[in-house]
């Protein structure tokens, strides 16, 4: 029987007096592609950022890969990781995000060399000629050596999500991958992670694109101040949702 | 409102006419005033009592040209000092350690708060507080010794300046997106890593026209340590008009090398700035 890829238990996060996850439990299997939707507030962007350690939960589990995030057990308490080793912990995900975060100062190809060669600690001319081959994947393969300021929005986020993959990641994150982007550039995107779900890629992904949801997902949470109010089949949640909420949701937004 | 095929009446083609050239009088009536008043300075001094023969053989004098480059080495030594200092200083007060935070801000408080002066004749006078210094069982020497002019305008110049520094590095890191962070972290970089290869690089775009500043500033600060005998260009010009009562001739003298290589400096920072500004150079230009 198969293990999940990421198994999160009864994990709430505060921020101040504001409540951004209540209780969530879920899990993911390897090879799934889940769609977080929700209204802005709802804890879907923070459960993702539990995941890759951007955010410290203040109660509950997260295991990743059967390994438990962010601390160990010893004598009967949790002990909080070190800084390396929660570094190491967050090699197993790629994190893609809102607005890109590329290093400005560096090349499209130097933004994908820069973990491998200076983290994982390969063969820079390996991890070249490797980062070449993902920009070709993502459609970018003459843009190499443009700086992230000479390229357009979708090709930002094409080379961060290059950028993510060139750590071999087992889990990808997306933080409303599109939401930063003009309507006409979301296409581009989307197709590269589309075929990044074909390949088999298990991925969480936070999303206002109720259409790629639909075509893409395996299975779709709908969140709502801070809890999950829904969960199943992409077709099922999206088309004919059991809950009062998720459907006053979905009305709102189609 | 009517449908027009036509353009409507009465606006003349201006397309053949040219806008007339303005005369500024104004600005040439400021301009010539501004050259009367150069021209009556410069006519006070040309019948002043200045020698301008002992400016020009002064100007390149052995004593003077070696004071100038005592001044370049002593201004440069020191803002290395204090640059390194200062980003050490600026790392500390960002780190999550509530004991670096307290080191660094007491720091800058301390030698912040205190004239640069006081600060130089302290360490020049460090032996009437120990007469030794040194490891126990390794090292001794007499204070007198080792705390020569040269050592103690370094100390004096390059730790001030390193107070001063350091808030500008850190304006410098705090002007980095936080994403850069995160996004630093989310490829697997440790902290120290992120803040040298991802943080600083960004940083350094915005902090060298401040710095360059404080170049400047540390070329001419470096005057004050002819009051602890080190021998830079104003103190050597000093002990020649001892000798030959020549004040203000000598003073115009070390005052014109200030003057050259500050010039020197400007485009010097120039080339610097665009170093760090890759990838932020606009597309259309």
């Amino acid at each position: 029987m198969t293990k999940p890829l990421v198994a999160i238990r009864s994990v709430s996060k505060a921020f101040g007096e504001f409540q951004a996850l209540r209780n969530v439990s879920l899990d993911v299997w390897p090879g799934e592609v889940l769609c977080l939707i929700g209204a802005s507030g709802s804890g879907k962007t923070t459960l993702l950022r539990c995941i890759n350690q951007l955010t410290v939960i203040d109660s509950g589990g997260i295991w990743l890969d059967g390994e438990m995030l962010g601390v160990r057990e010893e004598g009967g308490k949790l002990r909080r990781l070190t800084d390396r080793q929660i570094a190491r912990q967050r090699l197993k995900t790629g994190m893609v995000f809102q607005r890109f975060n590329l290093f400005p100062h560096k090349t499209a190809l130097e933004n994908i060399t820069e973990g491998p060669v200076q983290v994982q600690g390969r063969n820079p001319g390996e991890v070249r000629a490797e980062a070449i081959e993902l920009l070709r994947r993502v459609g970018l393969a003459t843009k190499a050596d443009s700086y992230p300021s000479q390229l357009s929005g979708g090709q930002q986020q094409r080379v961060a999500i290059a950028r993510a993959l060139a750590m071999k990641p087992m889990l990808m994150l997306f933080d409303e991958p599109t939401s930063a982007l003009d309507p006409e550039l979301v296409g581009e995107v989307l197709a590269v992670m589309k075929e990044l779900a074909q390949s088999g890629m298990t991925m969480m992904v936070v999303t206002h694109e109720l259409g790629f949801a639909r075509e893409v997902a395996d299975r779709v949470v709908y969140m709502d101040h801070g809890a999950i109010v829904e969960s199943g089949r992409a077709a099922d949640v999206l088309g004919a949702p059991r809950e009062a909420r998720t459907r006053a949701f979905l009305a709102a937004v189609i | 409102m009517r449908a027009a095929p036509t353009l409507a009446e009465g606006f003349p083609d201006l397309s053949q006419m040219q806008i007339a050239r303005e005369i500024h009088w104004r600005r040439w009536l400021a301009a010539a005033a501004i050259v009367v008043v150069l021209a009556a300075i410069a006519r006070a001094f040309a019948n002043g009592q200045i020698e301008w023969s002992y400016v020009s053989r002064f100007l390149t004098a052995k004593v003077i040209l070696q004071g100038i480059v005592n001044t370049m080495v002593m201004a440069v030594l020191a803002m290395a000092l204090g640059i390194v200092l200062g980003a050490v200083a600026a790392i500390m007060r960002l780190s999550p350690n509530p004991v670096l935070k307290s080191v660094a801000a007491g720091y800058t408080w301390l030698f912040r708060g205190t004239p640069l002066i006081l600060q130089l004749l302290l360490w020049f006078n460090l032996a009437l507080v120990f007469p030794t210094i040194g490891i126990p069982g390794l090292w001794t020497a007499r204070a007198v010794d080792v705390m020569t002019p040269f050592l103690a305008a370094l100390l004096g110049l390059g730790i001030n300046q390193g107070a001063y520094t350091s808030e500008v590095m850190r304006a410098g890191m705090l002007s980095v997106d936080a994403g850069q962070y995160e996004a630093a972290q989310a490829i697997g970089l440790g902290r120290l890593r992120a803040l040298r290869r991802i943080i600083l690089p960004q940083a350094m775009r915005v902090v060298i026209p401040p710095l360059g500043n404080e170049f400047i500033g540390m070329v001419k600060a470096t005057s004050l340590a002819s009051v602890i005998q080190y021998p830079e260009v104003l103190h050597n010009a000093e002990n020649i008009y001892y000798a030959n009562s020549r004040v203000i001739e000598l003073l115009i003298v070390a005052g014109c090398w200030y003057l050259l290589v500050v010039s020197i400096l400007t485009p010097l920072q120039m080339l610097l700035e665009r170093h760090f500004a890759r990838g932020t150079a606009r597309i259309n230009r």
